[in-house]
């Protein structure tokens, strides 16, 4: 016995969650492996080509070049959302009436359909009649993110540090909230500076908390897909087409399978393999 | 109404939690599991009441054999150190819930909670929620929440050990009174012997996972089987040295010896281990026969009636506690007796011996 | 080093405190003299923690002044007061070694490196520390990290004040009294001003040597152990202190007597009028609640036997007497009756005693 109780009655429960799953994601993925060792022409006759699409994938220049442009964007994020959202959470009051309005105006941005956030960035930036636009051209700024890359990618940037950064700043402050009162007096009394505070308390404290949060922008940046879509379609040219976005137009646009379904399944181990490494980092020195 | 363990091991990975073990806990009186923090008592109560399931031997309740059994299908209630209940109940919902959930009905629930409010003492506080309890109504709300249920097996995890001092000892004083006339087996987990003595029944004491020893109290404190039991059993710690037996006489060190006991003079002579608690040493003479040692002080400890004194006796570190305030100035030598009808002799290996 | 005092001291958690039970520390007025060992003894919710707080200038009292050495403080805040604080669970800064942990005061007020090292050492040996310098502090027993929180106040030469919030809290219960021990040395060799508080009478007796007993509030008694055993002025301070506590027992003052049970009682402080109108009680010690032949028949209820005495309830009437018996007495069969050692024995009139 391995110890617990034996209660049979929690896999009825689990039961229907468990077909759902099923359903939605074990037999596509399933699907798509098929579909990624086989070859078709469309007429519904499928070939078996084995690791043909693997390598062909691997070695397109194309796909390097996507996958360049998604490191790039999710280290950018990474590096402007994580200690953005802690700074905020930080000056955030821990108490009184302004922490229910704080907590609220946090969890607007992240309540809108992501679509809508992307077209409200659509038109927010446009360089002519959007308010942001107008104003940076206005300043004398050269914008206009339909043409220019630079443009492109810090209007996409922009969006997703709005869009996103109050995750880290509801889960940093869930991480300080824990921290008890007693260590901030003891800091007070030791004479610390508020950076000393910061740096051996407050940090500390929050570790598990930050890893859930660099855990969750990573994937969910490297993922990403409906808003650099709706804002830019992928352009202007393909500066900024993410990975997703260049599988979508492989597997729906140009319907090669073969290739997508490799790509897809890359793109999975990718995500993979880099999550596992930044959980190994940040969870590497603790012991329980 | 019995509880029994029979050879019951657990263990989690590679780490033994519980040694081989077997316990007959009956219904009569406190059963006491007597040990210090992680010396497994919590684990034991895990298994007893079907939390956690052994990884070898069996459970058996009245006769039944119980190991398996899911503890939703045992009839058990718990007690824990840190005042458990539901916090947006009220004190009248929180203890009749386990009623609820057995579908009772309303008029006998209402009179059932009310009953056990009067003995718990806290029919005042019905209407009020946990928050706004002290910590010793809420550990009596917890207490009625396990009462009330008539359970078979009634667990009690330190539950003593977040009160106030003084709520302790009178919440200790009531406790058995709460119990009498109930035909549930009761088992009480403290770290403090003071506990075990006053509440009387059966003491098991625990170090690291084994039981040392289970009998009636009084007898597992004044009769220890062996030098762990007398040691787990003792606050403060026991004082121990290794002495040597030569004919009638007993040897501490070159200057502190005395006449043994009639029963310490059947065995042969060698080496034994003294155990003396610490009232049993004392600066003022109890009696004729008293061995006199003398000891540097290290700290004086006076509790209003009581003075503790730690000292040293060559490389032994003893602690003496007497009635009475003896404020010795740390650093002077005193002279100390010790009461020699009343220590403990054990061999070498640790068993007790006289 | 400072004389701290506390002058017409009044709080209250509320903005608008309008009933007294609004008010979690009523007037009160204390002293407390240079390296002295107090203690600050009450059950919970006494607002021995609120004062605790209003003397470390976490929490600004609603009235009165808090001066050290005559200097009113209450405008300065907690790292201007010179003051210590270990805290109900150990505080150490996990990401340090015990070494840095206990360096990191002195580094914050600028001291050489040279001095930090001889400090920090001096201390660590105190505390017998010295072998954990190297490590993690996280790594360390409950036991060792309230060292450490120690530590951090003794390192500094400019402390006032030590203050402990029951820091016996989360150590082990058989490694408390050297805990215990180790503070009182400390305190000893250091002379430093150290105020502990606690629920624990044991804790609070055995370390301090004038103890403050608060109840509700209010300051019920300040005295040295010995006094408050011995001559408790107030019933509850009594009942508070010693395990068991005192008995307190319904009494009559009439024809120039105490009585109770229909029985004479000598009491130490005799009264001097007849006391009409006052609640009138005896209060005497279980230790000096002796057998004998003629006196006050009771009747056995329970014997416990709690190691090196046993605890004997006995009820008369109405109340309950507790009384000691030392290992080897023995209680007799029947009729057992008891009397009260009339110099232990006093009288006290609405909770006080009769001066």
């Amino acid at each position: 016995m391995d110890g617990k109780t034996q209660n049979q009655m929690g896999w009825l429960f689990v039961l229907p969650v468990v077909a759902l799953v099923a359903f939605n994601a074990v037999i596509p993925l399933m699907a798509v492996v098929n579909y990624s060792v086989q070859e078709t022409f469309g007429n519904n006759m499928f070939f078996f080509e084995g690791v043909k699409w693997f390598e062909q994938v691997l070695h397109s220049d194309r796909f390097h070049a996507s996958l360049g442009r998604q490191l790039i964007f999710s280290g950018i994020i990474l590096a402007i959302e994580v200690p953005l959202g802690v700074a905020i959470a930080l000056a955030m009051p821990r108490r009184g009436p302004w922490v229910s309005v704080c907590l609220v105006l946090m969890a607007l941005p992240l309540l809108i359909p992501w679509n809508v956030v992307g077209v409200m960035w659509n038109i927010f930036a446009l360089p002519d009649i959007g308010m942001l636009g107008r104003l940076l051209n206005d300043l004398g700024f050269n914008y206009n993110y339909t043409q220019q890359p630079i443009s492109a990618w810090a209007t996409l940037i922009a969006m997703d540090v709005w869009h996103w950064t109050s995750l880290v700043v509801l889960l940093a402050y869930a991480g300080l909230s824990a921290i008890p009162d007693a260590y901030y007096q003891a800091a007070k009394i030791d004479g610390a500076s508020a950076w000393a505070v910061f740096r051996y308390i407050q940090l500390p404290k929050m570790r598990r908390v930050l890893t859930i949060a660099v855990l969750l922008r990573f994937m969910d940046s490297f993922n990403i897909h409906t808003e650099p879509f709706v804002l830019t379609g992928g352009g202007p040219g393909n500066a900024t087409t993410l990975l997703s976005i260049d599988l979508v137009k492989i597997a729906l646009g140009q319907f090669d399978l073969g290739p997508a379904a490799a790509m897809s399944i890359i793109y999975f181990l990718i995500i993979l393999l880099l999550s596992w490494v930044f959980y190994a980092v940040m969870t590497r020195g603790e012991e329980q | 109404m019995t509880l029994e363990l029979r050879n019951v091991v657990k263990s989690v990975g590679a780490q033994t939690h519980i040694h081989e073990t077997s316990l007959r806990l009956a219904k009569e009186g406190f059963n006491i599991l007597l040990g210090t923090t992680l010396a497994g008592k919590t684990t034991l109560m895990q298994l007893m009441a079907g939390l956690e399931q052994p990884s070898r031997g069996e459970v058996w309740f009245d006769g039944k054999n119980v190991t398996g059994v899911a503890v939703q299908k045992r009839n058990v209630s718990m007690v824990y150190q840190q005042f458990i209940n539901y916090p947006n109940l009220t004190v009248f919902e929180n203890i009749a819930s386990p009623l609820r959930v057995a579908g009772m009905g309303r008029a006998e629930i209402k009179d059932r909670v009310h009953r056990i409010a009067e003995l718990v003492k806290i029919a005042p506080m019905l209407t009020r929620r946990p928050s706004e309890l002290s910590g010793g109504q809420q550990q009596r709300t917890a207490l009625a929440r396990a009462l009330v249920k008539d359970a078979d097996l009634v667990l009690l995890d330190e539950p003593l050990a977040n009160l106030d001092f003084k709520l302790r000892e009178e919440l200790r004083d009531e406790l058995p009174k709460l119990f009498v006339n109930r035909h549930s087996v009761v088992v009480f987990a403290t770290t403090d012997p003071m506990d075990a003595l006053l509440l009387g029944g059966h003491t098991a004491t625990l170090r690291e996972g084994c039981i040392t020893q289970f009998g009636p109290t009084a007898q597992v404190y004044h009769r220890p089987v062996d030098l762990v039991t007398a040691q787990v059993f003792s606050n403060p710690p026991i004082n121990t040295a290794t002495v040597t037996k030569r004919g009638d006489h007993i040897v501490l060190s070159e200057t502190v010896q005395w006449m043994a006991t009639a029963e310490m003079r059947q065995l042969p002579d060698g080496a034994y281990v003294v155990g003396i608690r610490p009232h049993h040493i004392s600066p003022v003479a109890n009696g004729p026969g008293s061995a006199r040692l003398d000891g540097k002080v290290q700290i004086t400890e006076l509790s209003g009636s009581e003075s503790t004194i730690h000292f040293e006796h060559g490389p032994l570190h003893w602690v003496s506690q007497s009635h009475g305030i003896h404020a010795v100035e740390v650093g002077t030598t005193i002279q100390l007796h010790i009461d020699v009808d009343r220590c403990m002799y054990f061999s070498v290996e640790g068993k007790l011996v006289a | 080093m400072a004389k701290i005092s506390l002058e017409d001291i009044k709080h209250s958690y509320l903005k608008r405190p309008r009933a007294p039970e609004d008010w979690a520390l009523k007037k009160l007025d204390l002293e407390w003299s240079d390296g002295g060992a107090y203690a600050l003894l009450g059950p919970s919710g006494c607002g021995k923690t609120t004062l605790l707080n209003i003397i470390s200038g976490l929490v600004r009292p609603t009235e009165g002044r808090v001066l050290f050495d005559g200097v009113d403080l209450n405008e300065r805040p907690t790292d201007r007061r010179h003051i210590a604080q270990v805290f109900q669970f150990p505080v150490v800064y996990d990401t340090m070694t015990v070494r840095e942990n206990l360096a990191f005061p002195l580094r914050n007020r600028g001291l050489k490196a040279a001095e930090i090292e001889q400090k920090v050492a001096a201390i660590a040996h105190m505390l017998d520390l010295s072998e954990m310098l190297p490590r993690r502090a996280s790594g360390l027993t409950a036991d060792g990290k309230q060292k450490i929180s120690l530590g951090r106040g003794l390192v500094r030469s400019d402390v006032n004040v030590i203050m402990f919030d029951e820091p016996l809290t989360v150590i082990d219960p058989h490694l408390k009294w050297q805990l215990r021990s180790k503070l009182k040395e400390l305190h000893q060799r250091t002379r430093r001003t150290m105020i502990y508080v606690t629920h624990d009478q044991t804790e609070a007796l055995t370390f301090a040597e004038k103890v403050v007993v608060m109840h509700e509030g209010r300051v019920v008694q300040v005295g040295s152990p010995v006094e408050l055993f011995e001559r408790p002025r107030h019933t509850f301070v009594g009942h508070f202190i010693g395990s068991p506590g005192m008995n307190i027992l319904p009494c009559e003052v009439s024809g120039g007597g105490v009585h109770f049970a229909g029985r004479q009682v000598d009491v130490e402080n005799p009264p001097r009028g007849l006391l009409k109108g006052r609640h009138t009680e005896i209060g005497v010690r279980p230790e000096f609640v002796l057998l004998t032949e003629q006196g006050i028949p009771v009747n056995i209820v329970k014997v416990s036997d709690a190691g090196r005495y046993r605890i004997v309830e006995a009820r008369c009437e109405e109340s309950r007497i507790k009384l000691l018996l030392e290992e080897g007495v023995s209680l007799p069969a029947s009729n057992v009756c008891v009397r009260f050692d009339p110099t232990h024995t006093r009288l006290y009139a609405d909770g006080q005693l009769l001066e």
